[in-house]
């Protein structure tokens, strides 16, 4: 009882700390440029908290999270837009068209725009789900789907130059829900309510880990097939958590928007869907903390490295990620057991020799001789 | 007590027309503690296979009055019937306790799963027991010795409250003194299970069978006690070779 005890004041103290970094460090000792940076590695790591459950806990290869960052950033984006326009009017690059489509019209209020953040991408993730893992498609296969939704969105997001600004993407907001977003106190409570937010998933994903249905999802990462002769569909397990991964996504994109004032269709096809991966790779992808942390390190060295060294990063990139899989496949955040085992190889304790030999034995408890030969 | 029974009627599996299953005929009652016998490729394990949804299936096999062919996995596990796999396939990330609580849980509800264990299941206690496997309760799954990693899916198929029990050879490459112990385990748990075991092992099947089939190139060939399937001379052909009669033991 004592160890549990300790145990959750460790985790308390652990959220404590977050929370007083978050909330009082940051804000109080980086300047104004510093802090909006870090508000944007926040969005890019709500994404990761959500790679971290589909891929780490459930085994799902989420290569296209670049699909729901996009929708909930463009849904956000177009109420920006709207809201920038007054009532009855349009966005200034909409030249030649007739009118506002009527989807722009959907996220007008503020209310269908929140709503539509959350519930756009998640019932696309749903049917997707449900889709893919019903035919039992996974792996390889399921990775490759998930990069090919990412890059169809982000064709078809060029592709609509009038609709929705093509290659140039939607950008110059002025206001977000009413508070201008050229006042400093405005851009802090951007800062706070991503931080918030951020917190607030890891505790989602933490309960979810500690749960039943966390158990279960590992359960189906490493047996599928075991799992649906235990009388589960293992379909709907697994589309849990792809969907509140995309809903994640999702909510990063809508924040990522106001915060870094563009949104383009370079945000959100293959390239940054697998940028989206390597924090959760380099952290520890089945851990709880890897993914976020992972994520923020990777934005900060590579935001560091390209003001310095402008095209160093990529390739830096790239060999960090060919390092992390070479050398420790579960990310940094398996060094601990890693290392142990590297350490003193103790042995395990001794193990009980089998079942118990009580209760009854049956009638014919008496083993016949064993006679070799025969049949 | 009610005695329930599997009840399998002209069952037949074909791929791409090889005949796997032929028009097999089996009915297996509780506390029958069944062996299912052949040569390699005799359709043992197709059988269990079709029994349990994996390969599509005609005939018909009946448990509880419940058709099972056509249904899905997951349907037929909860219609009572479960299954273990040649190759012990337990959760290996999952400690002992997880894994049983993963195996009583398939009926409870979708939001009660968003908890955490408070309280080991009390069905999940006695499986642990039947199986010896309470002090290993937080081992990983992965850490356990071949026949501990046995008994536990064996465990899995009582808390999952499977009536019928479709193992798939499992003594394989387990020493004498784990054989003998799964022995115990299959006798303790026949009293109310339908047991039918998929094995090759000889010395296992005579010492524990309360009754055999014999499968030989989809079709049943022979089915009794030990000792009437012994002196079934088709039976001896096929374990023999054509022309030999074996002594009988």
């Amino acid at each position: 009882m004592t160890a549990n005890w300790g145990r959750r004041a460790g985790v308390l103290g652990a959220y404590a700390l977050a929370l007083a970094l978050l909330f009082g460090a940051a804000p109080l000792l980086l300047t104004d440029f510093r802090l909006r940076l870090l508000a944007q590695f926040l969005c890019l790591a709500m994404v990761a908290v959500g790679i971290g459950l589909a891929w780490g806990s459930g085994g799902m290869l989420t290569l296209g999270q670049g699909l729901f960052f996009g929708l909930g950033a463009y849904i956000m984006a177009i109420h920006l837009q709207l809201a920038d326009a007054g009532p009855g009017g349009r966005p200034a690059f909409m030249v030649t068209g007739s009118g506002v489509p009527w989807w722009w019209e959907l996220f007008r209020s503020p209310v269908t725009a929140v709503l539509g953040i959350v519930a756009v991408p998640g019932l696309l993730a749903l049917l997707l789900g449900l889709g893919v893992f019903r035919r039992r498609v996974k792996g390889a296969y399921f990775a490759i789907l998930s990069q090919a939704s990412a890059a169809a969105f982000a064709l078809l997001l060029i592709s609509q130059q009038n609709s929705i600004g093509g290659s140039n993407g939607l950008s110059s907001f002025r206001s977000f829900f009413g508070f201008t977003l050229a006042d400093p106190v405005n851009r802090r409570m951007l800062y706070f309510i991503a931080a918030g937010v951020l917190v607030g998933m890891v505790a989602t994903v933490h309960q979810l880990r500690r749960s039943r249905y966390g158990e279960l999802l590992t359960a189906v990462r490493d047996g599928e097939e075991r799992v649906r002769f235990l009388g589960y569909d293992p379909a709907l397990i697994k589309v849990a958590a792809y969907a509140l991964a995309a809903v994640f996504a999702a909510v990063g994109g809508a924040l990522f928007v106001p915060i870094v004032g563009i949104i383009s269709p370079n945000s959100v096809g293959v390239v940054p869907s697998i940028g989206f991966l390597i924090g959760v790779a380099v952290g520890g992808r089945a851990t709880l903390l890897g993914p976020v942390l992972g994520s923020l390190a990777v934005s900060y060295a590579g935001s560091t490295l390209s003001e310095n060294f402008e095209s160093v990063w990529i390739y830096l990139q790239g060999l960090l990620f060919v390092l992390v899989v070479a050398f420790l496949p579960a990310g940094v955040g398996s060094m601990p057991g890693v290392l142990r085992r590297w350490g003193g190889r103790r042995d395990p304790a001794p193990v009980p020799a089998g079942p118990a030999l009580v209760d009854d034995p049956g009638p014919a408890s008496a083993v016949p001789a064993v006679h070799t030969g025969g049949a | 007590m009610r005695q329930d029974y599997l009840e399998i009627r002209g069952l037949r599996v074909a791929f791409d027309g090889f005949v796997a299953v032929d028009g097999v005929d089996m009915t297996v009652l509780q506390g029958d503690l069944r062996f299912l016998i052949g040569p390699n490729g005799a359709g043992k394990t197709t059988l269990v296979d079709a029994i349990t949804g994996l390969t599509p299936a005609t005939g018909s096999a009946k448990f509880d009055g419940v058709q099972l062919l056509g249904k899905k996995e997951h349907q037929i596990a909860r219609a009572g019937v479960g299954r273990t796999f040649q190759t012990a396939s337990v959760f290996e990330q999952l400690t002992v306790l997880q894994n049983l609580d993963i195996a009583a849980g398939a009926t409870r509800r979708r939001l009660g799963l968003l908890r955490a264990r408070r309280a080991v299941p009390p069905s999940v206690e006695l499986a642990m027991e039947t199986t010896g496997l309470t002090r290993l309760r937080d081992r990983l799954a992965g850490e356990l010795a071949h026949g501990q990693k046995q008994w536990l899916e064996i465990g899995m198929l009582l808390v999952q409250n499977a009536t019928v029990l479709l193992l798939d050879e499992p003594v394989a490459g387990m020493s004498a003194d784990e054989r003998e112990q799964t022995g115990e385990l299959l006798r303790r748990v026949r009293r109310d299970h339908v047991v039918v075991v998929v094995e090759h092992d000889m010395e296992f099947l005579r010492a524990y069978a309360d009754s055999v089939t014999v499968l030989a190139a989809g079709k049943k060939i022979a089915e009794g006690t030990y000792a009437q399937v012994q002196a079934d001379p088709r039976v001896q052909e096929i374990y023999l070779g054509p022309g030999h009669t074996a002594e009988v033991s």
